[in-house]
């Protein structure tokens, strides 16, 4: 039985671990309950500031910390950090100060709240910015590994975490985890699928259709959107001639875009690219969701089609 | 360091934000751009700041326990540059690079580029936040520092200024020092004309903060609002000095006029400006 669990448990797990670092503080902004950086606080109160529901001025809270020495680790809603966009591109990535972002219930995936919770945009607005990292993992495993690789980064980061449980795949394969490098979780040839977030599981499970048609499908983790993994993309093209990108984020500026800037300044090679097409969401739940706005297992699978047809 | 202060007398003060003066409208006259108005109004403000309260350090401009400065009106850069030179952080010469590619002197301050710089600004609303910050790890690092921040009046039409004014008194920032340069300029008009401000003391009293009123180009009061700042009485939370001062300020023509918010002068009105600084023969 496949152990579930959601990314935001890894960061607020991750955070406690940190805290032998006198150095990391976290940032909150009311929705520390959510984001989970409320098991921190509790721990440590004194290293807790409290921003209030104010995400402008909590970035730049950071940025001072940051400037004096301090490792900020500022949390809420992944929607609500794109309203402190410009404090991040002034104030935080030009002067580049290491605060570490976490946007928390991402994508449609975030389910009934509705489209004003869904961030759908967030991957494009950081990946925009120079200095800044940005990461979108798929379990709580990763999540949490890659948190706690944050202090050593040197600069600023966005990672988008998820509030519904997902397959966890990374259980005992912590050290496989490291910011800026792909993981391959399935080999093939015909098709590369490469896969963020919660879309790495429907990922999985489109390449085991296509297997049982009879076309051989690599599954790649790309956790981390910036810096993209260039020399994964360049052997998955060697490799398969053909890619899918799967994301739940619009299929502009996202993980697709990401792929597409690498491959056309490259190794050309048919891209389909699955995501959110350009559109808002809605309430639903969670698996209902992926089907509405067509980002399940099986349009990856008839994406990949579409991919290998174009060779 | 009590009581240090008070062995730079006043007229030496005085005469250190003249020579600043000159050098803002060299500066802006050079480049034939940037704001001299708000660099004159804050300029008596920034003289008397550094050269009796801030304790830093100018050959060791990252000393970690120095107090930070904040310019959150990163716009009125010419100032800035002008005391830091005075104060040996850049040289007199670095000024000349106002503008221009390559320069220290960037258009706005610029902590990646010029010594002495602590905050990145140009944009508005952002310094408070980031002065809060510093306030918050130097009582972190149990060190007595403070952050002192300078915002504009224009500025404070920005919402996140009022995010950080109830946050900084809801964590009882007492080692962060605002200085508000209340010039009643920005850049398209008269603030009263943009956006009324009705009572300005009276809102950040109700934030929460110690508030004192002083006139921003009379170093007697000055020196008192600075006294205010740093008060032990006022270390219970922040404080914000309002200093009334005059866009423009020590320019005839300059003076409340809003085209000189962001606006060089010519040949003409530079040679009037130097000698009405005392720099040139009428």
């Amino acid at each position: 039985m496949t152990r579930m669990a959601a990314t935001r448990d890894g960061y607020g797990q991750a955070l406690l671990d940190l805290a032998d670092n006198p150095k990391v503080v976290v940032l909150e902004a009311d929705l520390g309950k959510s984001t989970k950086s409320l098991h921190f606080r509790k721990a440590h109160p004194e290293r807790t500031v409290s921003c209030g529901i104010g995400e402008q001025n909590m970035l730049l809270v950071g940025a001072g910390l940051a400037s004096a020495g301090y490792i900020p680790f500022a949390s809420t809603f992944a929607i609500f950090t794109e309203r402190a966009f410009e404090q991040m591109r002034n104030g935080v990535a030009r002067p580049n100060l290491p605060v570490h972002l976490c946007g928390s219930h991402g994508g449609t995936h975030t389910g009934t709240d509705g489209s004003s919770a869904q961030s759908i945009e967030d991957l494009a607005v950081f990946r925009t910015l120079p200095n800044v990292v940005v990461m979108h993992p798929c379990d709580d495993v990763s999540t949490r590994a890659l948190t706690m690789q944050l202090p050593a980064l040197g600069q600023p980061s966005y990672m988008r975490t998820a509030r519904n449980k997902t397959p966890v795949l990374y259980d005992g394969r912590e050290n496989e985890i490291q910011i800026g490098k792909g993981i391959v979780l399935q080999d093939g040839h015909d098709v590369g699928i490469i896969a963020c977030g919660v879309l790495v599981s429907e990922a999985i499970k489109a390449a085991e259709q296509l297997a049982s048609q009879g076309i051989s499908a690599c599954v790649v983790d790309m956790h981390t959107l910036k810096p993209i993994d260039g020399d994964l993309i360049d052997k998955l093209v060697a490799q398969c001639g053909a890619l899918v990108t799967a994301e739940d984020h619009n299929i502009i500026g996202g993980l697709g875009g990401a792929v597409a800037e690498h491959l056309v300044s490259n190794t050309p090679a048919p891209l389909e690219r699955v995501g959110v097409q350009d559109r808002f969401g809605e309430s639903g739940q969670s698996d209902e969701m992926l089907e509405v706005m067509q980002i399940s297992a099986p349009y990856i699978a008839a994406a990949a089609q579409r991919a290998i047809n174009r060779k | 360091m009590a009581g240090e202060h008070m062995s730079v007398r006043i007229e030496e003060i005085e005469e250190m934000a003249r020579k600043c003066r000159v050098e803002i409208v060299k500066m802006v006259y050079r480049a034939q751009a940037g704001h001299p108005g708000g660099s004159l109004s804050e300029i008596d403000l920034l003289a008397a700041l550094y050269a009796t309260r801030m304790r830093v350090r100018p050959d060791d401009p990252k000393w970690a326990d120095r107090d930070r400065f904040i310019l959150s009106k990163g716009h009125a850069s010419p100032g800035m540059y002008a005391i830091l030179a005075e104060m040996g952080f850049i040289s007199h010469e670095d000024l000349k690079s106002y503008r221009v590619l390559g320069g220290v002197c960037q258009g706005h301050v610029d902590m990646k580029w010029c010594p002495g710089v602590d905050f990145s600004a140009g944009s508005l609303g952002m310094g408070l936040s980031f002065g809060m910050g510093c306030a918050i790890a130097a009582k972190l690092d149990k060190s007595d520092r403070r952050a002192f921040v300078m915002i504009g009046d224009g500025e404070m039409q920005e919402g996140s200024v009022w995010e950080a004014a109830m946050a900084a008194a809801h964590h009882e920032l007492g080692n962060l020092k605002v200085i508000l340069d209340r010039n009643r300029i920005q850049n398209d008009d008269f603030c009263e004309a943009q956006m009324r401000m009705f009572d300005i003391p009276a809102k950040w009293r109700s934030f929460g903060w110690n508030v004192k009123e002083i006139d921003g180009h009379n170093m007697t009061e000055v020196m008192e609002g600075l006294d205010f700042l740093e008060a032990e009485e006022n270390s219970n939370g922040p404080s914000i000095l309002i200093a009334h001062t005059i866009k423009g300020g020590g320019i005839s023509y300059m003076e409340n006029n809003p085209s000189f918010h962001g606006a060089a002068p010519n040949e003409e009105q530079f040679k009037l400006a130097m000698i009405e600084l005392g720099e040139a023969e009428a």
